[in-house]
């Protein structure tokens, strides 16, 4: 029988593949495919993620404005500040101005106080605040942008149409003509929402007037102190656990309990620093500090595992080498080990901060969602302090609200926040190729 | 050293006064007995060679001469080793301190990823040998003339040490290790990574470095060791089988186990 198999196999050709050859060949190109498939699965995701975000949230950075100009004389203001209701004065001043210039334009529309105040909110106010600030425009010509209602602004954004409007005391159908005919005048137009970048959250009936520059200044100080208190001690752990502790059991409960913290979920962080920070500690509530504080423990873990991964990487010839000229352990590890090590202990880091931005959570619990309307806080000190909210608890709040300009603009935050993530990846990037160094 | 015979060298050799001194020394790596009851004495500006096959204990004997296996939690020693008189296992011993008398050449080159310059200017520089720049780099030309590097670097002290080939790295290491001016030189396998060519100037290395040194080889080639030892050591399963003159123990062994290996029937 042997001897058969042998004459077999001593005439196969190497031009045809057997049939086991076959087989196996056939599987490796199955499990190339499956690879491409998965990629592109990922791919598609990616794909349908991106134009989402960037299709619901772009409407969140115009904003439409009624742009007027006018003049408003010494003796109107003596007159309106002379009446009983003050900023109706100062609306009908503003209707008329408007009113001339559709007339201008041979535009005739109705215009009358109601109409404004739905289509503007309560103007009056604004104008009345901003010529006692400054008496010396009256008299001048003033050109106001003041920022449409919410549904108008729909209306722009094919939020609102013709077709599902129902007349309400927010909105008639025959504002709709107005707004077309202002459109028409050049009065009402779209224009770029600076103050969503740089503004404060604003109250639930006003979305137009909302920003997310508070809580991205609050994020910002979160991030001080997750930076300053998980780096050092990240660090000097990872040293430690990695390059002098004693192989014991005690350092081996350690280490799987630093595996362990790092797959707690961010909740349970959260309601720790509720009860040891605030309700312990009596450190202010919604405060950076503590969500800081909370941040830190959890980004902790993830510093310490990827520390120790890149000490790990380290060639043991290194150390070998500074040992055997007389190093001391501190100065091999300080002089050679720790510079090899340091794109993946920054690498590590960085993503540890950029979980700690998206953090929802425990924010959630320890009441970072503050409500910020009076501006950024004054001083270092206000910031680390103060309450505040963060990107992704402003977010969160604003998806929750009810009128649906809010969910635009929870879009709109998560691009920012997107955008802080991006720029925090590609300084990882960077610094990893600067530090990188080849042996 | 103008009668270049063998009686010559011996008397030579018998001055030397003895560098190291080890006495019943007794190595264990956790339960495993890797060195048992090894006694040696290594002389001054001597070659002495360490032979014997693959996992015979050699590289764990050399390491312990300047308490390298201190890194290994447990690796356990027992015995004495003296340098000069002084056991340096000694509790007031500092194994740092130690090192910069003992240096040490690994198997595979392993210079720092910095520049030439300061591969060989960090260990001056650790233990602050030079008070300014212009004696740091004496130093550092000494040390790479004594390597017989400087010549090929001289031009390019700035580039970095891993861009060199093998056995220039090789030397770069041997440079870096003079340049503490330790007394003893431990070699562990140092031409084990190096082409023929790298070997024999490496070798001629050595030779000169034993004008000033006491130097350690541990080595897998027997050639090797007959062309640059004149004491030569051979270990076999963690024993120390023979020690003596490098032609004694080539030309006439004593022990039968020696001979085997030697003739290439072990090992």
């Amino acid at each position: 029988m042997a001897n058969q198999n042998m004459s077999k196999i001593k005439r196969k050709s190497l031009f045809d593949a057997d049939e086991h050859t076959k087989r196996r060949n056939a599987a490796e190109k199955r499990f190339r495919w499956y690879g491409i498939g998965a990629i592109s699965v990922g791919l598609l995701f990616l794909a349908v993620l991106a134009t989402s975000i960037i299709r619901e949230g772009a409407p969140a950075f115009t904003q439409t404005v009624v742009s007027v100009e006018f003049t408003l004389t010494q003796e109107q203001f003596d007159h309106a500040e002379k009446q009983l209701f003050k900023t109706k004065a100062y609306e009908g001043h503003l209707v008329s101005a408007m009113v001339s210039r559709l007339a201008e334009r041979n535009l005739k529309v109705a215009i009358d106080g109601k109409v404004l105040e739905r289509l503007l909110g309560k103007t009056g106010a604004t104008l009345r605040e901003f010529y006692r600030a400054n008496p010396d425009q009256l008299g001048n010509l003033v050109k106001f942008d003041l920022t449409a209602s919410s549904r108008v602004d729909g209306y722009f954004k094919g939020r609102v149409t013709r077709e599902t409007l129902q007349d309400s005391r927010f909105l008639m159908l025959s504002d709709l003509d107005v707004v077309d005919a202002l459109a028409n005048a050049g009065i009402i137009k779209q224009a770029f929402n600076w103050n969503f970048i740089t503004g404060t959250d604003s109250g639930v009936d006003n979305p137009g007037g909302a920003g997310i520059g508070a809580s991205v200044v609050g994020s910002f100080f979160m991030m001080l102190v997750v930076l300053s208190l998980s780096l050092p001690i990240g660090v000097a752990a990872s040293i430690y656990l990695e390059e002098f502790a004693p192989q014991n059991w005690f350092t081996d409960l350690i280490e799987v309990n630093i595996s362990n913290l790092a797959a707690v979920p961010s909740i349970v962080f959260g309601i720790l620093g509720l009860a040891v920070f605030i309700q312990f500690m009596h450190l202010p509530q919604s405060a950076p500090l503590v969500g800081g504080l909370v941040l830190t423990l959890m980004t902790l873990p993830t510093i310490i595992i990827s520390t120790r991964a890149a000490l790990k990487a380290v060639p043991p010839s290194i150390r070998d080498a500074a040992l055997g000229v007389g190093a001391s352990k501190m100065q091999s590890v300080f002089h050679h080990v720790l510079p090899l090590a340091m794109p993946g202990i920054l690498t590590g880091t960085i993503i540890g901060l950029a979980q700690a931005l998206g953090e929802t959570a425990p924010l959630l619990l320890i009441g970072m969602v503050g409500f910020v309307a009076r501006g950024y806080p004054d001083g270092l000190v206000a910031g680390f302090a103060d309450p505040n909210s963060a990107m992704p608890a402003q977010i969160y709040t604003w998806a929750a609200r009810a009128d649906s300009s809010f969910y635009e603009k929870a879009w709109g935050g998560i691009i920012i926040l997107l955008a802080f993530l991006l720029t925090m990846n590609i300084i990882a990037i960077i610094l990893r190729r600067k530090f990188e160094r080849r042996w | 050293m103008a009668m270049k015979d063998t009686k010559g060298l011996e008397t030579q050799v018998a001055t030397n006064e003895i560098k190291i001194a080890a006495k019943n020394v007794q190595v264990f790596y956790g339960d495993t007995h890797a060195i048992k009851n090894v006694s040696v004495d290594i002389e001054d500006k001597t070659v002495t060679a360490f032979i014997g096959p693959s996992g015979c204990g050699k590289s764990t004997f050399l390491r312990c001469l300047n308490r390298m296996n201190d890194t290994i939690d447990i690796c356990r020693i027992e015995g004495d080793i003296l340098l000069e008189g002084e056991d340096i296992y000694d509790r007031k011993v500092d194994p740092v301190q130690l090192r910069a008398r003992v240096g040490m050449v690994f198997q595979k080159p392993n210079p720092f990823p910095k520049s030439i310059y300061d591969n060989v200017a960090y260990g001056p520089r650790i233990h602050g040998m030079a008070r300014n720049k212009a004696e740091l780099d004496a130093i550092v030309e000494k040390s790479l003339r004594r390597a017989a590097l400087w010549g090929e670097v001289k031009d390019r002290l700035s580039s970095p040490g891993t861009g060199l080939s093998g056995g220039q790295q090789q030397r770069l290491c041997i440079a870096r290790a003079v340049a503490t001016e330790p007394e003893v030189l431990l070699m562990d396998e140092p031409c084990s990574a190096l082409d023929p060519i790298a070997t024999f100037q490496v070798e001629e290395l050595i030779d000169e470095l034993s004008k000033n040194f006491s130097v350690v080889i541990v080595t897998h080639s027997m050639q090797q060791a007959a062309r640059v030892s004149q004491k030569t050591a051979f270990f076999h399963l963690g024993e120390l089988v023979e020690f003596g003159e490098t032609e004694q123990i080539f030309t006439s062994p004593v022990d039968p186990r020696t001979e085997s290996y030697i003739t290439g029937r072990i090992g």
